[in-house]
């Protein structure tokens, strides 16, 4: 198979809270012949604050980004982070308005001079790899785990200009984890916002917000939850006791990165997935692998 | 709430707020999709369809002051669900960009304190700064205990590094931000300058 060469961008969260999320995601991507180069020098794109404090800020963070990857010669940039891909996406969106991309270089003083598009790595290996190419490289299916999929808001909403997925019921994730082998649950909140970024101005808004996706996963008998954004995986993982103290429950929910699930069903070496540095204890889980329900039981 | 006299509208207000967010906010007919199926309502003083008919009379000191264009974390789903294809969320992120500008929010707004506290950590380094983030958030607004409780095991498992990882071209990305505050300026002076006019009324 041809490699698919990209433009990477790992967002900040990629050398700290989501650690895990970017090494699985390398590692997975070098298993389906995905390479990514990562933009020499790149800058934060802003993330929700830039946004909140003026569109030509945020986009003018986010064309530094291009402008750097130009000097790659690539044109398409992939990034594991929903939020980096909104962001961007929107710098990009929002430059061809009459007017914007002026005031965005006044900022910058680096026009951009070739033609860019940003999108989401679940993009590249759903569209460009396809789940029947994935199935392919699995050597340990997941059978005998029950994952709910959570998407978050940002990976594919407003549907006509994300250009991804369906922006109401998506299901990359779902069609993905069945290749691996998982059993996937239909999951009515698979969309609904966890708060986001709101956590660390108020937590009780994103306890009291993903702290229902958290029941309502555990209600369905899920084992696990798989996600695609940081700020999701942040929310249900290292706030999970703060949702917990909220509602007065006692969920152990783990929460997988999807690349993680895949990286385990590719039989990629465990250290290369930073299972490790999920919050609540994957290992019960793990250990379900391959077993029936009866001998899970057992 | 105190009722609100038809015709004496913010026209300027309208026209700013439709010229920023590239939306038409004459389109809405409260249909009320995007209440519906808003996560944040709860904390919410004004609904994001109420938000939009303010916005339409031309309510600014209503829609600026209030606490839901803060609170707002531009999910989309209205935006997503607008029968009319209103970019919702745009339009309050522009308010919210708006009520920044006059002073609204107050220093205690702790999505304010934030976002600032982040994009400081950006400013300084290139890229963001989780822990330095957290720091800065808890002096500015004051709330030492917040999340204290999620720093053992987070700086255990090595996710939260002491240190800012920082980019080569910190000072363009610093350039950026100083270019913006001076443009922030100008724009203020500008204003003030204007308000010396007299102004429509909001009633």
């Amino acid at each position: 198979m041809a490699e698919k060469t990209f433009a990477y961008y790992p967002g900040c969260s990629g050398a700290g809270t989501s650690i895990e999320y970017d090494k699985s995601n390398r590692a997975v991507c070098e298993e389906l012949g995905i390479k990514l180069v990562d933009i020499p020098d790149w800058n934060c794109c802003g993330s929700t604050p830039a946004h909140q404090v003026d569109h030509v800020l945020s986009a003018a963070l986010g064309a530094r980004n291009f402008a750097q990857a130009e000097q790659l010669g690539l044109d398409t940039i992939i990034t594991p982070c929903p939020a980096c891909l909104k962001n961007q996406h929107n710098a990009l969106e929002h430059m061809e308005e009459p007017g914007f991309a002026e005031r965005v270089n006044e900022l910058t003083r680096r026009p951009l001079t070739r033609k860019h598009s940003i999108k989401s790595v679940l993009q590249v290996i759903l569209e460009d790899i396809t789940p029947e190419e994935v199935a392919k490289h699995v050597k340990t299916p997941l059978s005998g785990i029950k994952i709910v999929p959570y998407y978050g808001c940002l990976m594919n909403r407003p549907g006509k200009s994300m250009k991804f997925d369906d922006d109401e019921n998506p299901m990359a994730l779902d069609r993905l984890m069945a290749a691996i082998g998982c059993e996937v649950l239909d999951f009515p909140l698979k969309q609904d916002c966890c708060g986001g970024a709101a956590g660390v101005a108020d937590n009780k808004v994103t306890s009291r917000l993903s702290g229902r996706h958290l029941q309502v996963a555990n209600h369905l008998g899920a084992d696990a939850m798989v996600v695609a954004c940081p700020l999701c995986q942040m929310n249900m993982d290292m706030r999970q006791a703060q949702a917990n103290a909220y509602y007065g429950t006692s969920i152990k929910l783990p929460v997988f990165y999807y690349t993680q699930l895949m990286g385990l069903a590719f039989g990629i070496d465990k250290s290369r997935l930073a299972l490790n540095k999920l919050i609540v204890d994957p290992a019960p889980v793990l250990a379900k692998i391959g077993k029936s329900a009866e001998e899970a039981q057992a | 709430m105190e009722p609100i006299q038809l015709g004496r509208g913010d026209t300027e207000f309208i026209r700013k707020v439709e010229e920023e967010s590239r939306q038409v906010v004459k389109k809405c007919y409260q249909c009320g999709n995007c209440t519906a199926g808003c996560p944040m309502s709860f904390s919410y003083d004004y609904t994001a369809n109420q938000l939009m008919r303010l916005i339409q009379l031309g309510q600014r000191e209503r829609v600026l002051k209030s606490r839901a264009v803060w609170m707002c974390v531009t999910c989309e789903t209205c935006t997503t669900r607008c029968p009319n294809e209103i970019d919702v969320a745009r339009v309050l992120d522009v308010c919210r960009h708006m009520a920044r500008k006059a002073g609204y929010g107050g220093v205690f707004n702790n999505m304010r304190v934030f976002a600032d506290s982040f994009l400081q950590t950006v400013r300084w380094n290139g890229k963001s700064h989780e822990l330095g983030l957290m720091a800065l958030f808890k002096m500015r607004a004051m709330k030492p205990f917040s999340d204290l409780s999620l720093a053992p095991s987070m700086l255990l498992k090595g996710k939260l590094p002491y240190l800012p990882h920082r980019i080569k071209g910190r000072s363009e990305v610093a350039g950026i931000f100083k270019r913006f505050s001076e443009q922030q300026l100008k724009e203020l002076h500008a204003q003030t300058t204007d308000d010396k006019k007299p102004a429509g009324g909001d009633k």
